[in-house]
Order: structure tokens, then C-alpha cells, then sequence
């Protein structure tokens, strides 16, 4: 069972692909879920501390926004800790500010360097594309081995 | 700063997002309140939040999958179902994350499809999708091209 990071990392369609052929998907819901039942000081909505800009420095230097190395704070321990990776390129619902914009494409740039099956794809725009969507993922995710 | 004492420590909470003719989320929410032993169940406009111990929440879902496994579709949530922070009762609005979710809700019935002809087919004999990463950039002779043409 491989752990497989998936951008976009809140995708409903990616975690539910990976986890239904057996691996483990790594979403910001689990990033979150940490936060939220870890004991600490109050700090709605997510939890996210002033010490998550300080952790985020591991993958962004100190010049990069703090929105940015915050957010880093979430993803980059789930980046280093997945064996593989689905990239949707160009997902409408990946837009944001500057934090989530500057953010998403640091997250892409390290998965890319990483040394890892990856897979890019775009959303099926149609029934047609929606099957060979659906073969490309079951094909690379049959590929890791190790599924449950 | 106050102290922050979270609530349902250890628990885990997952969506089961139906899109489907023949099944609703109240369909779902019946059959979870049948087999659940504990968990806190939630029904949904989009299907349903179930919170609960992990190897609980992943027996519930895993036989609610096996009623429609072609259109019921499941990712995990940070957030408890009714958390203050996160629901529309409390914020007003769509909730955070949502928008995300209905953007996939318009994309979810090709992956269906998807899902159903993959039952009859192997996957192998199912071409390759686009790459996107073998899209080619505005080649550079074809970008002075259209400045060219758009200053004179």
C-alpha cells in the first residue's frame, strides 16, 4: 500500500480513486485533522499557528510570504513522505490568492523533482475522456503494487 | 491566546458523496444508521459526513460503497461534522470547501462512466488520456508573430 500524494490536494475524485484501488492518498483533510486534534493554543479556523511559517522554512526561504511557508507547514512533510503521486494540471478549483497560487506551484515544482512514479493528468471534459481518466489512474496505481 | 482543547481526539471523519439516479443520501443514511455501532452519522445535501473510530468509519463506508460502487465516491475531511468552525450554520454561506466540491460534482459523472466501462474492459486496452505535460509552450518565432501582427 503506497502512500500517494494528490494535487489537487482536496480533490474528491483523486482520494477516492486511490484510496478505492488500495493505497493511502495524502490530502490536506489528513494535514488539518492533525491540527485540529492536537492541543495547543487557539488559533481558528485551521489551527495553523505562528509556528507553521517557521516549520514551512524547510521548503521556502524566509523572503517567501509566510502565507506560503504556512501552507508549506501542511504539505511539504506529506510531500517528502509520499511514494507517488497524481498531478490534475490546470484544475479549475487550484486558483487562489497569492499564498494558495505561489503555494500550489511550489508543491508541483517539488513533486516534480522528486524521484517518483508520477501522473499527470487534466479532468475528463467528457464521457470518452472520462474513461481513459479512469484507465490511467487504475493503470498506474496497479503499477505501484502493493494495493489492498 | 486561549488554550485550545480539541474535541474527538483520535476520531476520524470521511465523506460519502452520492451522485446517483437510484440512490439518496437518505437511502445511505438509513443503511449507515443500520450497521453503525457508535459512529455520528450526518446527512448531507451531497450524501453524508460519519465520524468515528478509524477502523468503524472504514467498515461503515466500505459497505455503503459496495450499494452504488460506481457513483458513490468518499475522501477524507479534517473537520468533525457540525464543527462551529467550519459548518454553514454557523459561518453562513456555502461552507469552505464546498466550491471545490461542486466543481467535482460536474466532473464526477464522466468518472462514472469511466467507472462502469472499466467493469466490462481492461484497463490496458484503454488508450492513454492527453499528457499535459507534453503540451508545448507559445513557441517564442510564433509570440513575435503575433505581436508583430497586433502592432501593425
Amino acid at each position: 500500500m503506497a502512500k500517494v500524494f494528490i494535487y489537487p490536494s482536496t480533490s474528491l475524485i483523486l482520494s477516492d480513486m486511490v484510496a478505492r484501488y488500495g493505497h493511502t492518498p495524502l490530502s490536506s483533510a489528513t494535514a488539518i485533522r492533525e491540527r485540529i486534534q492536537t492541543a495547543g493554543f487557539e488559533s481558528t479556523p485551521l489551527q495553523i499557528t505562528p509556528e507553521e511559517p517557521k516549520k514551512g522554512l524547510k521548503w521556502a526561504a524566509v523572503e517567501v510570504p509566510s502565507g506560503v511557508r504556512g501552507r508549506m507547514a501542511l504539505y511539504g512533510p506529506m510531500i517528502e513522505q509520499c511514494e507517488a503521486a497524481i498531478i490534475i494540471d490546470d484544475a479549475d478549483l487550484a486558483f487562489g490568492c497569492m499564498g494558495c497560487a505561489r503555494t500550489n506551484e511550489l508543491i508541483t515544482f517539488l513533486v516534480r523533482q522528486k524521484d517518483i512514479p508520477k501522473l499527470d493528468l487534466y479532468y475528463p471534459k467528457n464521457e470518452e475522456e472520462g474513461v481513459k481518466f479512469v484507465a490511467a489512474i487504475k493503470r498506474f496505481l496497479t503499477g505501484l503494487g502493493g494495493g489492498k | 491566546m486561549t488554550d485550545y482543547t480539541p474535541a474527538l481526539v483520535g476520531s476520524v471523519t470521511k465523506y460519502v458523496v452520492v451522485e446517483s439516479f437510484d440512490v439518496t443520501p437518505a437511502d445511505l443514511a438509513a443503511r449507515a444508521y443500520e450497521i453503525s455501532q457508535g459512529a455520528m452519522i450526518k446527512e448531507t445535501c451531497f450524501g453524508l459526513v460519519i465520524n468515528g473510530q478509524a477502523e468503524e468509519v472504514d467498515r461503515i463506508v466500505a459497505e455503503l460503497r459496495s450499494v452504488d460502487p460506481d457513483h458513490i465516491f468518499i475522501k477524507d475531511r479534517g473537520f468533525p461534522p457540525g464543527d462551529t468552525r467550519r459548518c454553514r450554520a454557523n459561518l453562513g454561506g456555502a461552507r469552505p470547501g464546498f466550491h471545490g466540491m461542486e466543481y467535482e460534482m460536474t466532473v464526477i459523472p464522466y468518472v462514472s462512466h469511466g467507472l462502469e466501462v472499466l467493469r466490462e474492459n481492461d484497463e490496458t486496452s484503454i488508450p492513454a488520456p492527453e499528457n499535459p505535460l507534453a503540451r508545448k509552450a507559445l513557441d517564442i518565432s510564433r509570440l513575435r508573430k503575433i505581436i508583430e501582427t497586433e502592432e501593425s
